[in-house]
């Protein structure tokens, strides 16, 4: 009983070593992370004019001071919008320093207002100007100064840092979907990172080309997209006949195809970025939908939903399973190998086509230089997520994972003000400490 | 326990051996002794506990509790290294020699014969090329293990065991892939070695052989010890009812079923140096039996009416429709199914659940545009495990967790899922229990009796017997004889005619 209770619970584990990882590294940046917050934003300012508006009563006089920063602009725009609303009164706003502050505070005991409350960001309310008020301007009454609320609070876990995240590694993430089928069929797909800048650049020329540049139409926009990642795709499909049906090893057919695109990407552009894209293109990489959440980061969500599903529920993905868990088993059951072999080095191409895009779309430009070294990345994000180089073994939501560990780690340097060489020696260190941990936990559990 | 009449000397005395795997007790404290000049037959069906035994002895698993004397001295193996220092050789169906060294090479692994690193190859030769005489091997120890047979091989294992002057010898379903030829200079050979004290032990399924070459025999059942005797006080039916704890009837007990139309027919296939000229033809509700030496072509003409080899020349024919078969699929299409031989090597997806194994072959009947519905494939299976006596703790358990004879049902379920008119069965019993294999046999009778046609090969020359309608011998790539009347047919006349 105890045996069997201790097997459960190291299978368990096994499976979801990367998960615990991923989990561990979030509650220790969360902790190194830790630091005052001080809002500053729009929310902030509604919600300091709304406690404003209950203390004794509405109908208030206020003065709002804050720096001349765009950041600071919106949360003075939100708290007079919030005290109008209130029937409130704005006696004045101060965008600037505090010596424009003292001027605007004389100006107004000269024209004898009499101010309830000035409202100031964490910024401002720490100004030597504001101490002794009574003492320095008795004409303006009884004068408090509010701020909003500070609370202590991981820089890790604040929202716009967890969706940078998640931006940060779209690109990486929706190739690692790619790689994850091919890894599974036993092979590799070495020419992702390079069909990326082809991709970019490619449809970065078709916009500028045909598209009609800066003034090209959604439409012209989508299908540049489209017809890029067709290109890509069949790429990748002629990476899979190579594979396939000339049985040349994946690492060799997919490093020719990295050469060639990488090559195409410098011809295309003639070894330039391309940037002569509408403002429109940078939707797919930097606009947001509802709740502000990153249309990149839908866009992979919805990726990695259909593709779980494709691996858990369809004939596609038993397909690959059984290709990468026993091709002899697989061709006698009736499976055809070669046509599941195509499929998925046309898959990868696809995906990477669309990573290109998404990158492009981000920068604002098509450049031969993008998406160096990605390749690497994307297969440590499918292995980090417990996917067997040997095939036939592994998950769409570890791969998810790996890429979100490897996302995280990189974020969390950043955060922790490690230089980029350093990161990348340790990131090295910490995916053989991720492989490790998963390995001994395998064999605990059998 | 009668070991009176033995040889007193014990070479290994195993006593009180408990293993618990998670969720299975797998040996329950057995005993075991061995004397020297003695062999022992381990006899059980898959799961009763004799690979763990074997594992144990080899040094791969410890156990929980259980004491192992040697030659007299108390031994704890922690590693296969301490079990061969002790003098323990453990020979697996799986061989472990490396292909691309030589015969030579592989006898002196880990061990050679050298003077500042520096191999002295002619002494290893000469040493090694006298081993091998020792044992009637006529093979150059120069020889890379690739370009060996089996046979050989398994000859150059003994040789590596002898090197290492090992006095148990442990032999794990030695004949499973020899031929009766082979098999027996196997046993003269075990004889030899036998008459020069060393203690033999003997796993194997084939109880004809068990009688010939054992003592004695010592039979496992669910991790515990049922019966240790000696050979020649016993008799096989009284062995397989140990075994099984129920009698079970070898004979052959049916009817022949009424033949009909023919179904499938080859002819003239040729394919490389494996298939010569072979011709066939099976009917409607016949199991045609195809017997003959390993290798003489009798897999590879499967291969070819499965599709999955494409021949030189010749003609199938389903029904009088000639068939074109390019693919594997074409011939599944048609309804012509393959169980391959190598089970794990190209049936079985191992590490896959046992429902997608079995569904594998069938799986458009369960999928809407591709979705596949879990929950009909599911209870698909489900019919299959409770009509087969699959014994399976959940659909969910992968497949490398069963027994081989599970295993094989499995794969017997993927096709009948599929539902098809010609079954082609490379050795369907081949590493499966005495239990399973009547349940198989009996599921083969229950195909051709609903009008299928089936072609089996097997070298088992009973089972042939036992089940089939007619019988086909082949010899280097040909059809050397048919043996229309199974009732009359000997074993003798069919190895006669697989030798000539």
């Amino acid at each position: 009983m105890k045996n069997n209770l201790a097997g459960k619970i190291s299978g368990w584990l096994a499976g979801r070593g990367m998960l615990l990882v991923l989990l561990l590294l979030a509650v220790f940046l969360g902790f190194a992370t830790l630091a005052d917050q001080n809002p500053n934003d729009a929310e902030a300012g509604t919600a300091l004019a709304k406690t404003l508006g209950q203390s004794n009563g509405g109908n208030k006089n206020i003065l709002i001071v804050v720096r001349p920063s765009e950041e600071d602009s919106l949360f003075a725009q939100a708290v007079e919008t919030e005290v109008l609303k209130q029937k409130g009164v704005v006696a004045g706003i101060v965008r600037g320093s505090p010596s424009d502050a003292r001027a605007s505070l004389e100006r107004l005991q000269k024209e004898g207002v009499k101010l309830d409350a000035i409202a100031c960001n964490h910024f401002t309310a720490g100004w030597s100007i504001f101490e002794n008020m009574g003492v320095k301007f008795p004409g303006l009454g009884d004068v408090k100064i509010v701020e909003p609320v500070s609370y202590r609070w991981p820089n890790f876990l604040k929202r716009e840092n967890l969706m940078n995240i998640v931006n940060q590694i779209a690109v990486i993430a929706i190739l690692a979907v790619g790689m994850t089928f091919v890894i599974l069929t036993g092979g590799i797909d070495l020419s992702v990172g390079a069909m990326i800048a082809f991709s970019a650049v490619l449809v970065a020329r078709l916009i500028r080309d045909f598209g009609g540049g800066v003034d090209a139409t959604v439409t012209a926009l989508i299908v540049s997209s489209l017809a890029t990642i067709g290109v890509c795709a069949l790429m990748g499909m002629f990476s899979g006949v190579m594979v396939a049906c000339f049985s040349i090893p994946s690492f060799i057919a997919t490093l020719a195809m990295m050469l060639i695109a990488g090559g195409l990407a410098y011809l295309i552009s003639d070894g330039q970025s391309i940037d002569r894209i509408p403002e429109s293109f940078m939707w797919l990489g930097r606009g947001s939908t509802v709740m502000r959440i990153p249309v990149a980061v839908v866009l992979t969500a919805v990726i990695y939903l259909i593709a779980h599903i494709a691996m858990t529920r369809t004939i596609f993905g038993r397909y690959v399973y059984a290709v990468g868990g026993n091709r002899e088993a697989a061709r006698l059951s009736g499976v055809s190998v070669l046509g599941v072999l195509v499929l998925v080095y046309t898959v990868s191409g696809a995906l990477a086509g669309l990573g290109g895009i998404v990158m492009a779309s981000q920068l604002k430009s098509g450049a031969p230089t993008y998406g160096h070294m990605y390749e690497l990345y994307v297969i440590a994000a499918v292995v980090v997520g417990g996917t067997s180089l040997a095939g036939g073994e592994g998950k769409i939501t570890g791969t998810l994972i790996g890429a979100l560990i490897l996302a995280v780690i990189q974020n969390g340097m950043n955060l922790l003000g490690f230089d980029s060489n350093m990161q990348k020696c340790i990131l090295g260190g910490v995916l053989i400490l991720a492989i490790l941990l998963d390995g001994s936990r395998l064999k605990l559990s059998r | 326990m009668d070991t009176k009449a033995l040889p007193q000397e014990k070479l290994l005395v195993m006593s009180g051996m408990v293993k618990t795997f998670p969720g299975v007790k797998a040996l329950r404290g057995v005993s075991l002794e061995l004397s020297k000049g003695e062999t022992l037959a381990l006899l059980g069906e898959n799961g009763a506990g004799k690979s763990t035994l074997i594992k144990i002895l080899a040094g791969a698993l410890q156990p929980d509790s259980g004491e192992i004397f040697v030659k007299g001295r108390q031994l704890r193996m922690k590693s296969p290294a301490d079990s061969r220092r002790a003098g323990i050789a453990v020979i697996h169906q799986e061989f472990a020699l490396v292909n691309g060294l030589t015969a030579c090479e592989n006898i002196f692994l880990g061990k050679p014969l050298h003077t500042c690193s520096v191999i002295h190859l002619k002494k290893e030769n000469a040493g090694a090329r006298e081993l091998l005489e020792k044992l009637g091997a006529d093979f150059d120890p120069r020889t890379p293990c690739s370009q060996l047979s089996v046979a050989q091989r398994q000859i150059v294992e003994i040789a590596k065991a002898l090197s290492d002057k090992a006095s148990i010898l442990i032999l794990d379903e030695p004949t499973a892939a020899l031929t009766p030829r082979e098999t027996n200079r196997l046993f003269i050979l075990l004889d030899q070695l036998r008459n020069n004290g060393m203690g033999i032990i003997y796993v194997s399924h084939r109880l004809d052989e068990v009688f010939a070459i054992s003592n004695r025999v010592q039979v496992l059942r669910d991790g515990a010890e049922v019966a240790a005797t000696l050979t020649n006080g016993t008799t096989q039916t009284q062995v397989i009812s140990w075994m099984v704890g129920r009698e079970i009837n070898q004979g052959r007990d049916f009817k022949k079923a009424s033949k009909g139309e023919i179904l499938l027919e080859a002819l003239r296939l040729k394919n490389g140096t494996k298939v010569r000229d072979v011709s066939l033809e099976v009917h409607e509700g016949e199991i045609l039996g195809l017997t003959g030496l390993v290798g003489s072509g009798r897999t590879e003409v499967l291969r070819i009416i499965a599709g999955a080899d494409i021949p030189e020349s010749g003609e199938l024919a389903l029904e009088g429709a000639r068939l074109e078969l390019r693919h594997p699929s074409d011939a599944i299409r048609k309804g012509i199914f393959f169980l391959t031989e190598d089970r794990k090597g190209q049936g079985l997806f191992l590490e896959r659940p046992v429902h997608e194994n079995f569904s594998i072959a069938s799986l458009f009947r369960f999928a809407f545009l591709g979705l596949i519905n879990l929950f009909r494939e599911t209870q698909a299976f489900l019919a299959h495990r409770d009509s087969m006596g699959i014994k399976a703790s959940s659909p969910l358990a992968k497949i490398v967790n069963l027994s081989g004879g599970n295993q094989q049902k499995v794969l017997l379920a993927r096709w009948l899922e599929r539902k098809g008119r010609v079954f082609l069965l490379d050795e369907p019993t081949r590493g499966v229990d005495v239990g399973a294999k009547e349940e198989i046999h009996h599921l083969l009778r229950k195909l051709a009796a609903e009008g299928n046609a089936i072609l089996v090969v097997s070298s088992e020359l009973p089972e042939v017997l036992a089940i089939c309608d007619r019988i086909l011998v082949m010899h280097e790539g040909r059809v050397k004889g048919e043996i229309m009347d199974v009732n009359i047919a000997t074993q003798e006349q069919i190895m006669g005619l697989a030798i000539q």
